[in-house]
C-alpha cells in the first residue's frame, strides 16, 4: 500500500481518500467522515517526515473503521438507533496498535446494527450499496468497509467477523477479507456480539497488506483475557505437503453454478501446479448453521443486556419508573433483526428448553471442532465458497430470517471450529458479480495461509 | 413446537422489550420458523460428546493483582449518561 513520503504526503493520501468518499455519497459508505481529524492527524505525520524523523508502517495510511470499532474519533453507533449519540471515551486496542504505525481513521463505515445480518440492510441508517450493482447489497454485516476498499476510497478497512461478516461481503465485493484465528486479534474496544466466535479481520486490495495489517494487530492483550500469545509474528514459514481438501457436501445445487464452476477450475489450476486435491466428508457441517444459529443467538443476548438506556447513549423519554424506561429504550433502539436474536436467544437458555438447544449445540460444536482436525490431518488447506450467492437484491431477503441466516451456512462453522478463513477474489460471473473463494486453514496458521492465496492468483 | 402469544410476550419479557402488538405478532412468525429451522438438530447423534462452549486455547489468564487505570475520569463516564446530578445516574422512580 501507499504510505507518506516527501513527495507524497499524508495529508494529500487523506484528502484524495475523504474526496472520493464524498464522490461516492450515493453508496451509503459511512456513518461519520473523519474530515477535520484525519487531516490534522496527517499534517503531524508529514512534519515528521519533513524533520527526518522515523514514521510508522503505515505512515499516513488511510483507512476505514467499521462503526462497531470504539474510538474518541466521531460516534461509535453499530449502525444502531440505541447507541446514537455515544461517543466513546476508550479506544479499541487495535485501533490504538494501526494508529502507532501512523495509520489515519477517515471514516466509520456502515453496518447491519450490532453486526446482526448478512447485507447491511439492517442498519438503522439504511443499506450500503454494492461495489459493483447498486440494485445488489455489499453483503454484511461489514458492508461499508467492503464497499469502501472495493471502490478504491482506502488503502484497506476493519471488519469483525462473528459467521462470515468479513468473508462474504469480501466476496460480494471483490477484495480479500480475513477472519483470523479466534483469539489472535485483541477484541478490546469492540461492540461485543457473540464473544466465543467474534474476531477481528480486515478488508484489503492484495495479500501483501494483509499480511502487514496482520503482524501490527496481532498479539496478546492484557485488556482482553482471551487473546493469543504474538504467533502471527513467530510463524515460520511452512511448506504445504500438497494436499488440498474441498468439502463434497458443499458441491450441490444450491450452489450457484458459476460459483461451482469457478471452485472447480481453481481446483484445476492447482492441480496443475502439483497439488493433490482430496474430497472431504465432513456430515457434522451440515448442523453448523442450525448450532451458530442457538449458539450465537444466546451470546448476543447476554451482551445485548447492557443496552438499557441508563448509562450511556439513547434513553427513552416516555418511562416514568426504570422498568419501563429499559423496555421502551430497547424496544425504540433495537432493530428488528437484534429483537429477534435476542428473543431466540433467551429462548434457547430458557429453562425447560436448555438442554434440548443450548447444550445440543454446544455438543454439535464439539463435532465440528473435530471434524476440522480430523481435516487438517489430511489436507493442508481447504477451499470452498463464501456463499451460496453472488450479491442478491436489495430486499430479496429482508425480510426472511431463514433465507438471509442461510447466507452464512459456508461461513459459520469456521467460527464455530475457531480457525481462520481467507475470502479470495477469484473472477467475476457472466453479468459482472464479484465471486470469491474461501481458503480455510488450521488454527494458528494465518500467515502461511496468506502466503498460500498467492497460489489462486 | 407452537410458539403461542403467551411465549412471545414471555420471551420479551425475559428480554425487557416493550413490544407491540404488531411486533408480537410479526416476531411470533419469525420466531416459529427460527426455531423450527434450529430444530433439525435433534437429527444429530450427540450421545456421548462434550459440548465445547469456547474455543479459545489457554486456561486461566490470570493478570496482575494491581489496579490498573482506565484511562477514564468519573466526569467523563457520567457525562455519557442521559440524566446525572451530583455525582450519580438519574433514574425514573424504581418502586
Amino acid at each position: 500500500m501507499k504510505t507518506a513520503n516527501k513527495k507524497v504526503t499524508a495529508e494529500r493520501l487523506v484528502r484524495d481518500a475523504l474526496e472520493k468518499a464524498e464522490f461516492f455519497r450515493d453508496y451509503n459508505i459511512f456513518t461519520f467522515l473523519n474530515k477535520t481529524g484525519a487531516i490534522q492527524k496527517a499534517r503531524e505525520i508529514d512534519a515528521k517526515i519533513a524533520k527526518g524523523e522515523k514514521v510508522g508502517r503505515l505512515a499516513g495510511v488511510p483507512y476505514a473503521l467499521k462503526d462497531n470499532f470504539l474510538s474518541p474519533e466521531g460516534e461509535t453507533t453499530a449502525s444502531a438507533h440505541i447507541l446514537e449519540g455515544f461517543t466513546s471515551p476508550v479506544t479499541a486496542t487495535v485501533v490504538e496498535k494501526l494508529e502507532a504505525e501512523g495509520a489515519i481513521m477517515i471514516g466509520r463505515t456502515n453496518l447491519d446494527a450490532f453486526a446482526h445480518g448478512s447485507s447491511t440492510e439492517n442498519s438503522y441508517y439504511g443499506p450500503t450499496l454494492n461495489a459493483f450493482d447498486q440494485e445488489r447489497v455489499a453483503g454484511g454485516s461489514s458492508g461499508g468497509s467492503a464497499v469502501a476498499v472495493a471502490l478504491d476510497i482506502v488503502e484497506f478497512a476493519t471488519g469483525t467477523d462473528t459467521g462470515g461478516s468479513i468473508r462474504q461481503p469480501a466476496s460480494f465485493n471483490g477484495v480479500y477479507g480475513l477472519k483470523p484465528t479466534y483469539g489472535c486479534n485483541s477484541r478490546y474496544g469492540v461492540v461485543a456480539m457473540a464473544s466465543s466466535t467474534d474476531c477481528i479481520g480486515f478488508f484489503t486490495k492484495t495479500t501483501e497488506d494483509m499480511d502487514l495489517l496482520m503482524s501490527v494487530a496481532s498479539g496478546q492483550d492484557p485488556k482482553d483475557m482471551t487473546t493469543l500469545p504474538d504467533f502471527y509474528n513467530d510463524t515460520k514459514p511452512s511448506k504445504p505437503r500438497g494436499r488440498i481438501g474441498v468439502i463434497k457436501d458443499f458441491d450441490n445445487e444450491l450452489v450457484n453454478k458459476e460459483i461451482r464452476s469457478a471452485l472447480k477450475k481453481k481446483c484445476e489450476a492447482l492441480e496443475k501446479k502439483g497439488y493433490e486435491i482430496v474430497e472431504l466428508e465432513m456430515p457434522a457441517l451440515k448442523y453448523a448453521l442450525a448450532a451458530y444459529y442457538i449458539i450465537v443467538p444466546a451470546e448476543v443476548a447476554s451482551n445485548l443486556s447492557r443496552y438499557d438506556g441508563v448509562r450511556y447513549a439513547l434513553r427513552s423519554d416516555k418511562s416514568d419508573d426504570l422498568d419501563s424506561l429499559y423496555e421502551n429504550t430497547r424496544n425504540e433502539g433495537f432493530m428488528p433483526e437484534n429483537k429477534r436474536r435476542i428473543m431466540i436467544g433467551n429462548f434457547v437458555l430458557s429453562s425447560g428448553f436448555y438442554d434440548a438447544y443450548f447444550l445440543k449445540a454446544a455438543k454439535a460444536r464439539t463435532l465440528i471442532v473435530k471434524e476440522y482436525e480430523k481435516a487438517f490431518e489430511k489436507v493442508d488447506y481447504i477451499l470452498t465458497p463464501v456463499s451460496p450467492s453472488p450479491a442478491f437484491k436489495l430486499g430479496e431477503k429482508v425480510n426472511d430470517p431463514i433465507a438471509m441466516y442461510l447466507e452464512d451456512v459456508m461461513s459459520v462453522s469456521l467460527n464455530l471450529a475457531g480457525v481462520p478463513g481467507l475470502a479470495v477474489p477469484v473472477g467475476k460471473t457472466k453479468s459482472g458479480l464479484p465471486i470469491g473463494l474461501q481458503l480455510v486453514g488450521p488454527r494458528r496458521s494465518d500467515k502461511n495461509l496468506i502466503k498460500f492465496a498467492k497460489e489462486l492468483e | 413446537m407452537n410458539i403461542k402469544r403467551e411465549d412471545i410476550l414471555h420471551l420479551a419479557s425475559l428480554s425487557n422489550l416493550s413490544l407491540s402488538d404488531e411486533e408480537v405478532k410479526s416476531l411470533g412468525k419469525d420466531l416459529q420458523d427460527i426455531i423450527k429451522y434450529i430444530s433439525q438438530l435433534d437429527e444429530l447423534d450427540t450421545k456421548d460428546v462434550e459440548p465445547t462452549y469456547q474455543v479459545f486455547e489457554m486456561k486461566n489468564v490470570w493478570r496482575d493483582d494491581e489496579i490498573v487505570d482506565q484511562g477514564v475520569s468519573r466526569e467523563e463516564l457520567l457525562a455519557l449518561s442521559a440524566e446525572s446530578r451530583d455525582n450519580q445516574i438519574e433514574v425514573p422512580k424504581v418502586l
